[in-house]
């Protein structure tokens, strides 16, 4: 090959990943910079944004413990979120694939309906259901006597946790699902066949084979439930805020953009170094099952 | 008495009858192949034995109890799948430690055991590997190293040579039968390959659409061929149309212009069944025209166009002058070397 041609080749890759690249660029990395700068500015009530290059931002984040409870709250909801979903999903998966071909279709149509429909339009279903004295199941179990006061499940944690989970249970459900459709249809029968029990079975030949996807799942419902806004928005409102609702509100409320940016960015790079440091671990620790 | 016992055994599936009327008797120490083309039902038999389906009918015995009643877990009973079905997040020794763990062996016993199983099937010094790190070979010996170490009472092989390329094929068959040789496991082995089944077994099961053609060894399946199946299914063969005539004395079977004396017990139209390796060229018999001729090495293979339709003719390569394309030719045969059945719908 020429060398002409041998350049060519070599550029070739570059030329064609190019569009692609510059939307990257265009749409991801720029406003990713700009809004990093954005953090570092300084913002008054009647001066506005003052483009300078100062620490006050992150300087009132670190040490306003508003802002310390916040985030422990946030990853205090995405963490409860991800146990729950881990907790009903993966057996939920284990179930639905056991099952024979048309209900199997059935019901995995019904875990994914959901997603069809919008976040806002779930979250509010649940605020129809439990929203004070009017909300349909209090309404209900009041009058029976059950209950004396409304469940309480709007502005609470647990509210946000359930509705959540609810949100982000078909992500952890496809995860498992794709888990175990690696596994070899005959691997049950094998342990069987070597006199383990149906327990034994599930803990010991199940579950660490399904664990990257149950892990891979939690990944992804981890990072979702932690930048999650809509859900926390309807749930919790201005009572109970979270990270991505308190961004908002800084950047539309407030119009503190500066100090909105740095908590965006704050979560951003919080919720990177999470997520990259436990599928480095889950990679190292289940690198047998991943081949 | 048998060993292992399967009586009038069937399976169905909704409408669809998959075994039917099973029945073998499995003497102690003995190697079986279930022999036949794919959904002929011979892998639903295997999984009735080990216990992952319960027959329709029938009785499957053990030493004379019952092994429906027994849950698979409690048979005892060595697998081998096709796949290998090997536990991936498991090291080989891990594997193979997995059923006597589930005894309850103790932890020295059970480290002594599982080396000797590995060092038995050829993989001393695998013990730390993991099954996704080896090749389908070694992959293949830690499934059956899985299924002896627990000293099973029969061990059930399901097509586990299949996934291998031929050349590896033909070593472990060896191997499996030096193994099975050695400690004496009653094993029972699915296949679809002809050769496999021939080279491993004491006895094969033919078996066509749920039905068993034939029970023998393999000289019996393949010499004298129980059905018109058995002698397409093991290895290739010559059906030619005959007739026995009955009203010349000595009685004579006639096909084309090759004749013998006739076999008693038949009468009108039949059909001869001849291996092509047991027809000779001669002066007289079926004459013949050479379509193509192949050399393969250690034996010619003629392709030829008889009075009595096509004919595959097989002879060694001793060394002789062998007939050229377009010969006229006439093909005999020693009277038994043939089978001989009635012919169906004449």
């Amino acid at each position: 090959m020429s060398a002409v041609a041998e350049e060519r080749g070599a550029r070739a890759p570059w030329a064609l990943t190019a569009p692609a690249l510059m939307l990257f660029v265009g749409v991801l990395l720029i406003p990713l910079a700009m809004t990093v700068m954005l953090s570092f500015h300084d913002w008054g009530q009647y001066k506005g944004i003052e483009p300078v290059f100062i620490l006050k931002n992150w300087k009132e984040i670190a040490t306003d413990p508003y802002y310390a409870e916040m985030f422990w709250r946030t990853f205090r909801i995405a963490i409860l979120t991800t146990l729950l979903t881990a907790v009903l999903g993966a057996p939920e998966a284990y179930i639905l694939n056991r099952m024979s071909g048309r209900w199997k279709s059935f019901f995995l149509l019904v875990i994914l309906g959901p997603l069809l429909i919008s976040v806002v339009a779930r979250t509010l279903g649940w605020a129809l259901l439990f929203g004070g004295n009017n909300g349909l199941v209090n309404k209900l179990l009041m009058s029976f006597g059950a209950i004396r006061s409304p469940i309480p499940f709007m502005f609470t944690e647990t509210g946000m946790v359930v509705a959540l989970a609810h949100v982000m249970m078909p992500f952890m459900v496809l995860s498992v699902w794709a888990a175990l459709q690696r596994l070899d249809p005959q691997i049950e029968n094998a342990a069987m066949s070597l006199g383990a029990g149906p327990v034994t079975i599930i803990r010991r030949i199940i579950m660490p084979q399904i664990m990257p996807g149950v892990l891979s799942g939690a990944i992804i419902v981890f990072s979702l439930s932690a930048s999650a806004f809509a859900t926390p928005a309807i749930i919790g409102g201005r009572r109970l805020k979270v990270a991505a609702t308190l961004a908002y509100d800084e950047f539309l409320n407030t119009l503190n953009w500066p100090l909105g940016a740095a908590v965006a960015t704050l979560l951003l790079v919080a919720l990177v170094l999470i997520v990259v440091g436990s599928n480095a671990l889950i990679e190292r620790r289940y690198a047998e099952v991943f081949r | 008495m048998a060993y292992l016992e399967l009586d009038r055994v069937a399976k169905q599936f909704g409408a669809q009858t998959v075994v039917d009327d099973f029945s073998l008797s499995v003497g102690k120490g003995e190697f079986i192949s279930f022999l036949g083309p794919s959904g002929c039902g011979k892998t639903t038999t295997l999984q009735m034995i080990a216990g992952f389906l319960d027959p329709t009918r029938g009785a499957i015995r053990l030493e004379g109890k019952d092994l429906i009643a027994v849950h698979p877990a409690k048979r005892g009973l060595g697998i081998v799948f096709q796949s290998y079905a090997l536990f991936p997040h498991m090291t080989a020794a891990e594997n193979v430690a997995f059923g006597l763990e589930m005894r309850n062996v103790p932890r020295a016993e059970r480290a002594e055991r599982v080396r000797a199983a590995l060092a038995m099937v050829g993989l001393a010094g695998y013990e730390d590997r993991h099954p996704r790190r080896m090749s389908g070979g070694q992959q293949q010996r830690v499934a059956l190293a899985r299924a002896l170490v627990i000293k099973p009472s029969v061990l059930l092989l399901d097509e586990p040579l299949s996934n291998l390329d031929a050349k590896l094929r033909e070593e472990m068959q060896i191997e499996l039968r030096q193994i099975q040789r050695t400690i004496g496991t009653t094993t029972i082995l699915v296949t679809h390959d002809q050769n496999e089944a021939m080279s491993l077994s004491d006895r094969i099961v033919v078996m066509s659409q749920g039905k068993i053609e034939q029970i023998g060894t393999p000289q019996e399946t393949y010499e004298r061929p129980a059905s018109a199946f058995v002698s397409q299914f093991l290895g290739k063969t010559n059906d030619f149309a005959g007739t026995i005539d009955r009203a010349v004395t000595p009685s004579q079977l006639v096909a084309g212009s090759w004749s013998a004396p006739a076999p008693a017990g038949l009468n009108g139209a039949v059909t001869i069944s001849i291996r092509p390796e047991r027809i000779g060229f001669g002066d007289a018999g079926l004459s013949a025209k050479i379509v193509t001729r192949i050399f393969q090495g250690n034996h010619w293979l003629f392709q030829c166009d008889s009075e009595c339709g096509p004919a595959i003719v097989i002879r060694q390569n001793d060394g002789t002058a062998q007939p050229a394309e377009g010969e006229a030719v006439r093909l005999t045969w020693r009277p038994e070397d043939m089978s001989v059945r009635a012919r169906a719908g004449a």
